[in-house]
C-alpha cells in the first residue's frame, strides 16, 4: 500500500496548485464579462460579444497570422537542422562534439533576454533590417534546441546495428532512412516539433528584440494591456494562445507515452 | 570446390590497435568455417570486413573471385546475423524477414511465398505477425537467421549469434544451425569465442590472436595438433612442458604439450612422471586431477569406466605415477 501524505502536506500542495492555476481561470472568466474597461468581481454579467469583436479586429488577425507563420517556419527549420545535428553527434566522433552539443542546447538554458540582446546587436552589426526573417532566426535558436534534444534522446536509445542490418540486407542509404530510421525517429521528431511550435507561438522576449515593426500575438496582447477600452478582447486572444499552445503539448505528451509503451 | 572468400594480405587498424594484421585466408564454398579467438583478437573485424562494414587499410577481400574490398555492404552478396540480432522493432516478424526482398524490389506475391518458406525453415510459421519484442531470445535468433537466409546470400556471416542464449538453448541452436547449413548449402562464417562451440559445429576453424591467424585446420587438427602455445592453451586444456622436464622426458628442451585425457594414472609408460595429487574433482563422465610434478601443475582427466572405478581410487595427497605415450606429445612452435 502506498503511504498517505500527511494532511498538512496535502493542504500546502493543494494551495500551491491553486495559486498557480486559479489566475488562469480568471483569464477565462473575464473573456465573458459585460464590462469593457474594468474587471470587477464577480462580473456583472456574461456575454459572447468579445469573441465577435476579436474576430473583426484586423490587428489581431494579422498578429495571429504572423505568429502562426513564424512558429511554422521556425519549427520546420529547427526540425531539419536539429535532426541533422543530432545525427552528426550520434553517428560520428569529431573534435569538439560535446561542446557543440552544449552550444546547441544553450539557448533554452540562457535567459531569453540575453539571447534577445545578443541577437539584436548581432543583427544590427550586419546591417540586416529587422523583419519576418530575423524573427524566425530568433525563434529558431530555441526551437533547434528542443528539436535536437528530442531527436538525440531517441537516437541514443536506438541500436546502431539496425542501420548496418538494413545496409547488409541490400538497402541503399535512402531506403535505410525511409524504412528504418524515420519510423524509429518519427515520433521524436513530431514531439520535438510540437514543443518547438508551442514555444515559438507564445514567445515574447526574444520576439521583442528581433522583430521590426511586426506584431506577433503575444506582443499584441502585451501592448493592449495598457489600453482602457475593450479589455475583455485581450482575454479572448489569451484564450486563443492557450488553445494553440496547449493542443500540441498535450498531443506530444500522448504521443511520447504511446511510443514508450511500444 | 571453388573458393567462397579470400583474404589477401588484409590489414585493418583502429588507432594503434592492429585488428587485422596481414591476414591471409581461403574459405571454400559450402564450408562451415569458424573464426575463433578471445575478444579483441580481430575475428569480428574480419567478419565485418567481409560484410563491408569496415574497409581494409591494405590488402584485398575476394568474394567468389571478385574483389569487393571497396564495395559498400548493400552491394555485396553476403548477409549477417548480428550478435544482438538487430531486428527492426517497428516491423512484424514477417516484415523483418521480407525486408531484404522488399528493398531489392521483388514482387509482393513472390515475397510472400519466400517469407513463408523462410519462416518454415526456422519453425516460426505461426509467429509471422508478432513483433520482435514479443519473442523469446531463441525465436529472435531464428528471425534474424530467416531474414538473412531469405536473400540466398553466397556467404552467411554469423557474429557470435548464440552468445545471448542460455546453455540448453545454445546447444539446440548449434545442432539446428548446422542442419540448416547442410540444408541450404551456403558457406557459413561463424565468429565465436567459445572453443567448444567452434569444435562442435565447424568444418574448419581459424584461431585468431592479436589480429593474426595462429592456426587453420579441422576441429580435430586444431585440438589434437595445436601448432603453438596460444592454440594449445586457448582450445581445450593443455599440459605444457619445457626446459628441464622436457629434456628429461623427450631428450630435448623444446616445448611440448599433452592433453589431459591422454595421461594415465598409476602405471608407467613411455613418458612417466611422479607427483602429488593436489586436487580431485569428480565430474560424472570423468574425474579431473591436478598433480604437482616438480612444481608444474599437471591436469589429468580420467574416464570413469567400470574397470577404472573398480581399481583402487586415488585421493588428494597421494603420490602417484602419471604416464603417456610419446605419440601424445605435440611439439609447440
Amino acid at each position: 500500500m502506498k503511504a498517505r501524505a500527511p494532511r498538512s502536506l496535502t493542504v500546502l500542495a493543494t494551495a500551491g496548485l491553486m495559486y498557480l492555476h486559479i489566475p488562469i481561470l480568471f483569464v477565462f472568466l473575464y473573456a465573458f464579462t459585460t464590462e469593457d474597461a474594468a474587471f470587477t468581481f464577480p462580473p456583472p454579467g456574461l456575454t459572447m460579444r468579445w469573441f465577435g469583436v476579436a474576430a473583426q479586429n484586423d490587428d489581431i488577425r494579422q498578429a495571429l497570422g504572423l505568429s502562426l507563420m513564424v512558429a511554422a517556419v521556425a519549427t520546420t527549420t529547427a526540425l531539419i537542422l536539429g535532426t541533422l545535428a543530432a545525427g552528426a553527434v550520434w553517428r560520428t566522433k569529431f573534435f569538439g562534439r560535446d561542446t557543440l552539443s552544449l552550444f546547441i542546447v544553450l539557448p533554452i538554458a540562457l535567459p531569453g533576454i540575453i539571447t534577445g540582446i545578443a541577437l539584436r546587436s548581432a543583427i544590427s552589426l550586419t546591417g540586416v533590417s529587422f523583419s519576418f526573417w530575423t524573427l524566425v532566426i530568433g525563434h529558431a535558436t530555441f526551437c533547434v534546441a528542443v528539436a535536437y534534444n528530442n531527436v538525440i534522446a531517441r537516437m541514443r536509445r536506438l541500436n546502431p546495428n539496425l542501420l548496418e542490418a538494413s545496409a547488409d540486407l541490400g538497402a541503399s542509404g535512402w531506403q535505410t532512412f525511409r524504412y528504418v530510421l524515420m519510423p524509429q525517429l518519427g515520433s521524436a521528431i513530431i514531439t520535438g516539433g510540437m514543443l518547438a511550435f508551442a514555444l515559438s507561438f507564445d514567445e515574447i522576449i526574444v520576439t521583442t528584440f528581433t522583430a521590426g515593426n511586426q506584431q506577433t500575438l503575444p506582443i499584441w496582447i502585451f501592448s493592449s494591456l495598457v489600453r482602457p477600452r475593450n479589455r475583455p478582447v485581450t482575454n479572448v486572444v489569451a484564450l486563443l494562445v492557450i488553445a494553440i499552445t496547449f493542443v500540441p503539448i498535450i498531443l506530444s505528451q500522448r504521443f511520447a507515452a504511446r511510443t514508450e509503451n511500444q | 570446390m571453388s573458393v567462397a572468400v579470400e583474404f589477401n594480405q588484409v590489414s585493418k587498424a583502429f588507432g594503434t590497435v592492429k585488428a587485422a594484421d596481414s591476414v591471409n585466408l581461403i574459405i571454400e564454398d559450402g564450408e562451415f568455417f569458424s573464426m575463433l579467438g578471445p575478444s579483441g583478437s580481430g575475428k569480428t573485424t574480419c567478419l565485418r570486413l567481409v560484410a563491408g562494414f569496415e574497409t581494409p587499410d591494405s590488402g584485398h577481400i575476394l568474394l567468389h573471385g571478385v574483389d569487393v574490398s571497396s564495395l559498400p555492404p548493400h552491394a555485396r552478396d553476403v548477409n549477417t546475423v548480428f550478435q544482438d540480432y538487430a531486428l527492426f522493432p517497428h516491423m512484424s516478424v514477417a516484415e523483418n524477414v521480407e525486408y531484404g526482398l522488399k528493398v531489392k524490389g521483388v514482387a509482393p506475391a513472390e515475397r510472400r511465398t519466400k517469407v513463408a518458406d523462410a519462416l518454415a525453415l526456422v519453425h516460426l510459421d505461426s509467429h509471422a505477425e508478432r513483433r520482435p519484442s514479443q519473442l523469446s531470445g531463441g525465436q529472435r535468433q531464428r528471425v534474424a537467421l530467416a531474414r538473412a537466409l531469405i536473400n540466398e546470400p553466397s556467404v552467411l556471416l554469423l557474429d557470435e549469434p548464440l552468445g545471448a542464449l542460455d546453455l540448453k538453448l545454445r546447444q539446440t541452436m548449434q545442432t539446428e544451425l548446422k542442419n540448416i547449413q547442410r540444408q541450404v548449402g551456403i558457406t557459413f562464417i561463424f565468429v565465436t569465442h567459445d572453443q567448444e562451440e567452434a569444435l562442435t559445429m565447424s568444418d574448419r576453424i581459424a584461431v585468431f590472436n592479436n589480429g593474426q591467424i595462429e592456426q587453420i585446420g579441422t576441429p580435430s587438427e586444431i585440438y589434437e595438433s595445436p601448432r603453438n602455445l596460444f592454440v594449445a592453451e586457448f582450445v581445450g586444456t593443455s599440459n605444457v612442458f619445457d626446459s628441464g622436464l622436457a629434456e628429461q622426458l623427450l631428450g630435448s628442451r623444446d616445448r611440448f604439450t599433452v592433453r589431459p585425457e591422454k595421461i594415465r594414472l598409476g602405471v608407467a609408460g613411455e613418458c612417466t612422471v611422479t607427483g602429488t595429487i593436489t586436487d580431485l574433482v569428480y565430474l560424472g563422465m570423468y574425474t579431473r586431477y591436478r598433480i604437482d610434478v616438480q612444481g608444474i601443475q599437471l591436469t589429468v582427466a580420467e574416464q570413469n569406466t567400470e574397470s577404472r572405478l573398480a581399481m583402487s581410487s586415488h585421493a588428494v595427497g597421494d603420490e602417484v605415477q602419471a604416464s603417456w605415450s610419446k605419440e601424445s606429445c605435440r611439439l609447440l612452435a
